[in-house]
């Protein structure tokens, strides 16, 4: 067992660190020079030597497996860098961007599970066949429907139409109201459609015909029986699922002008700031490689039958 | 490798959930039982999609059947119209026909689509058909590769491309389509391995066949229809993602008409005008619909 958790934690590393050689390749090949842009401009009135100056001192200009191995050890000790253009530490940019989309996040996560598991269990529960498939075609809906469009048909008929929230100056708990419901429609999609198959899939297993015929009722067996197997595949798309967030978190974030990492996203592509930018990929990579390997680690522990063969493989 | 392959097939059923979607598993009848039972079995939903995609098409190829106005030069005193018999969608601030615009964005976003889903397709396709034929070494390699491709949340992968090719829709679509090898490969790959597994295949080789021919003769053929089904089920995803690059303002440049971004030039104008941004956005949930629903029949045709 603990051979195996110590083979899957290398596997994350080596990932990540492939992760990082890519976007660090990526990145580094573009045409542009972020530097010479911003210090070339006339107005600062730099001379030659003091631009050379600031180019040493990015080590911008040392060979690229130089700069590979300065990068992996800054990294490593967690200097990210500066900000080429707000001259600023990556890591200060990051942190002080982070806590409004984490609790953006975590709102839209939370209520797409609630979204989730009200149409799993309205469908499971809906006593015609027409509108059982009404239900679930919803979340086929849902995953068609561009975010951004969502957010502004949400500011039109919420602001607008109806005036429930105030454009100009609204509290803090009422700006985050839109936001949270437009990146939870979209995840709740996938999580949705999933649980539904399950569902249907845990219905057909022996023992649910065993609780029947000892009198249980649907409700009965739906909620003992049939709930805990079918929310536990579902933990996988975990890591699929935040990338989602990410990316739902960078559009509603450019939507409703919200501060926060999806925003600094967006300035650093803008301004090819790439410093930020590769911090970003590195940042979020690390983050569906720790949540797949949690998943991973934790899968046995919800789910007995997988404990033997685990150690088995490892 | 046999975690990181566990959460593999994990992804891969994902995918094949969002394949199947909310099919409601309607029983086909066998094939060949004659044109009655043919057209007792026409799905009209499926009907609806191809004929949505058949005028989709049309617009790209010849927007000037559709509509007399320009896309791109507006009337002058007839700004921020509403929708009327003159502007069936109104018109936007600098006068122009909303409909036009659709239009003539159709063939800017599919033509985008198709570039995004060719690039994915190709070269996703072509690595998984060769890490599933190889096996071994070449095998695990490529498959590390597409881990890592799949580490990096897929809008976040396509803004470092951008980044890196420049704005516009061209290179929109490149970045959009090189998000998606990871999934193409996976799918390729698991095809071949999975006919390669069946009797049919052993027989061929039993028979003679040679590698190349019995790939080219039936594991190709055999792991095509799933591969299909998952490119317009990417189309659609593909529409949906440039959209939202141009809508970010990664695409294309504002007079072009591009779907994303008549969303975004018309939340100018939320207060005043509801049906710039409503109108294209139904546009483009009806469109990924309705490819979301062609790769479903695909889908269900293998089964």
């Amino acid at each position: 067992m603990s051979r195996y958790m110590i083979g899957r934690i290398g596997q994350a590393a080596l990932v990540l660190w492939a992760a990082f050689t890519v976007s660090f390749v990526l990145l580094q090949a573009l045409p542009g020079d972020a530097i010479l842009i911003k210090f070339l401009n006339p107005e600062l009135g730099l001379g030659p030597e003091q631009i050379a100056d600031i180019r040493a001192s990015y080590a911008a200009d040392s060979p690229l497996a130089v700069q590979y191995l300065h990068t992996v050890a800054n990294f490593l000790t967690g200097n990210f860098g500066y900000s080429i253009h707000a001259g600023v530490p990556v890591g200060d940019l990051i942190l002080a961007n982070l806590p409004p989309t984490l609790w953006l996040s975590t709102l839209g996560f939370l209520l797409s599970l609630a979204l989730a598991a009200t149409l799993a269990a309205l469908s499971a529960l809906s006593p015609f066949a027409w509108l059982r498939s009404v239900i679930q075609s919803i979340p086929a809906l849902f995953i068609s429907t561009p975010v951004f469009w969502l957010g502004i048909l949400l500011i039109q008929i919420f602001s607008f139409q109806l005036k429930l929230i105030p454009i100009i100056n609204p509290a803090p708990w009422q700006a985050l109201i839109l936001p949270v419901v437009t990146l939870a429609i979209p995840i709740s999609a996938p999580l949705a459609q999933i649980l539904m198959r399950n569902i249907d899939h845990v219905l057909t297993e022996p023992f649910v015909a065993v609780a029947r015929a000892k009198g249980a009722s649907h409700r009965w067996v739906l909620w003992k029986h049939v709930a805990k197997n079918a929310v536990l595949p579902t933990l996988t798309i975990g890591g699929i699922l935040f990338g989602e967030l990410l990316a739902g978190a960078v559009v509603t974030e450019a939507v409703f002008g919200l501060n926060g990492l999806g925003g600094l996203t967006q300035r650093s592509v803008n301004d090819q700031d790439i410093a930020v930018l590769q911090a970003i990929v590195v940042f979020s990579a690390a983050a569906f490689v720790l949540i797949n390997l949690t998943v991973d680690l934790l899968y046995p522990v919800f789910d007995p039958r997988l404990r033997v063969r685990q150690g088995a493989v490892a | 490798m046999t975690g990181l392959n566990t959460i593999g097939r994990g992804l891969l059923r994902d995918d094949a959930n969002l394949l199947e979607g909310a099919s409601h598993k309607s029983e086909r009848a066998p094939s060949g039982a004659g044109w009655l039972k043919a057209i007792g079995n026409i799905q009209p939903g499926l009907v609806l999609a191809w004929s949505v995609m058949a005028v989709v098409v049309l617009w790209a190829l010849f927007p000037q059947w559709f509509t007399s106005y320009s896309a791109t030069a507006g009337v002058a005193r007839q700004q921020l119209r509403a929708p009327s018999a003159e502007h069936w969608l109104g018109t936007d601030a600098l006068g122009r026909d909303l409909l036009a615009r659709i239009i003539y964005g159709a063939g800017n976003s599919l033509s985008g689509a198709f570039v995004a889903v060719g690039v994915g397709l190709l070269v996703g396709t072509a690595l998984g058909i060769i890490a599933g034929s190889a096996r071994g070494r070449i095998d695990g390699t490529i498959m590390r590769g597409v881990d890592v491709l799949l580490s990096i949340p897929q809008l976040l992968l396509s803004l470092s491309i951008v980044t890196l090719l420049g704005f516009g829709i061209v290179n929109a679509a490149i970045a959009v389509g090189i998000t998606s090898i990871a999934s193409f490969a996976r799918l390729a790959r698991s095809e071949v391995v999975r006919v390669r597994a069946s009797d049919y295949v052993e027989a061929a080789f039993g028979s003679g066949g040679t590698f190349s021919w019995v790939l080219l003769r039936h594991i190709l053929p055999n792991s095509l229809t799933s591969v299909i089904a998952f490119a317009a089920l990417q189309l659609g995803w593909a529409i949906l993602t440039i959209s939202t690059l141009g809508f970010l303002g990664y695409g294309a440049p504002p007079p072009t008409p591009e779907w994303g971004l008549l969303i975004a030039e018309g939340r100018n104008y939320l207060a005043r005008a509801w049906w710039l941004t409503t109108v294209p956005g139904i546009v483009v949930i009806v469109v990924v619909l309705s490819a979301n629903r062609i790769s479903q029949s695909f889908g269900k045709a293998r089964a």
